[in-house]
């Protein structure tokens, strides 16, 4: 691990503090996931780690490489657009999913819930 | 200029990102990433369906003042709105009976607007974009913690919509 002596403590601090927010923000999300009961309470946890926790570990990922190679390292950035972009289509897909079984006629008795 | 670059933003925006994905910036990585960008704007073009209410002459000083307005709202609000979803998660777990559906009626028209609003909503937790009714412009949302309606009605349409409209239609 020679890399670690070419860090600064500084950027390093930086770096470990968000990437390790990022994973508690993303765990807590995954125990919602498990604790929630219904399936529509449930589906808000995971957001959590898609939107903020990757978020921070992005922004970690970025001040760690910028701080090792000594130059602007973004590409980090990309990986964010597309999460934000791509999240919505699967998250839609799985709510109207969800609710069309729970319609009825829609044939789901497990997913039998309040319907607006 | 039109007929061969359809949308020059978007281009450039593609053009940076190619250059982002390289490591290394090399004279051939612009020329091929701007032949590739091109590409996808034509693609664009044959996609686009017309777009209802984009015609308005608002200036673009205003439209980006509104778009950086957005984006710091939307910015404080995922990480109020995760601190939020953590608590009820860690202290109310199971015991969370307060959650249900929403109806909004929306003003906002623009399909890049929808998109954008669907995108804050997801990444904005305890929010869940549930169903849009497009004749009648409803959207419904999924509430994690629904304890005051007019609240978040007042959130999704005059911190969003409002400035989303500002922006696109």
């Amino acid at each position: 691990m020679s890399h670690v002596d070419a860090l600064s403590p500084m950027a390093a601090f930086a770096a470990a503090l968000l990437v390790l927010a990022g994973a508690l923000l993303t765990v807590i999300g995954s125990i919602g996931l498990l604790r929630l009961k219904e399936f529509y309470q449930r589906v808000h946890a995971p957001t959590m780690g898609t939107a903020l926790g990757t978020g921070m570990i992005l922004i970690g990922s970025m001040v760690l490489f910028s701080s090792l190679e000594s130059r602007l390292v973004l590409h980090e950035i990309a990986i964010g657009v597309f999460m934000t972009l791509t999240t919505p289509v699967t998250f839609m897909l799985l709510m109207r999913a969800a609710m069309h079984r729970a319609a009825p006629g829609g044939g789901g008795e497990d997913a039998r819930q309040e319907e607006p | 200029m039109k007929r061969w670059l359809p949308f020059p933003v978007l281009w450039l925006l593609l053009v940076l990102l190619w250059l982002l994905l390289q490591t290394t910036p090399w004279i051939g990585h612009v020329l091929l990433g701007g032949v590739l960008a091109a590409g996808a704007c034509l693609a664009l073009r044959r996609l686009q369906s017309p777009r209802p209410g984009a015609t308005s002459g608002r200036s673009t000083l205003r439209r980006t003042v509104a778009a950086a307005a957005l984006a710091m709202h939307v910015a404080i609000d995922i990480v109020r709105s995760n601190i939020a979803v953590a608590r009820i998660i860690l202290y109310r777990g199971t015991r969370n009976q307060i959650a249900g559906f929403l109806e909004i009626p929306l003003v906002l028209r623009d399909p890049l607007g929808l998109a954008l609003l669907s995108c804050i909503i997801t990444a904005t937790p305890g929010t869940a974009w549930a169903r849009y009714e497009g004749e009648r412009g409803v959207l419904t949302l999924h509430i994690l913690d629904l304890v005051d309606e007019e609240s978040w009605i007042a959130t999704i349409k005059g911190r969003y919509e409002s400035r989303l409209i500002e922006i696109f239609e």
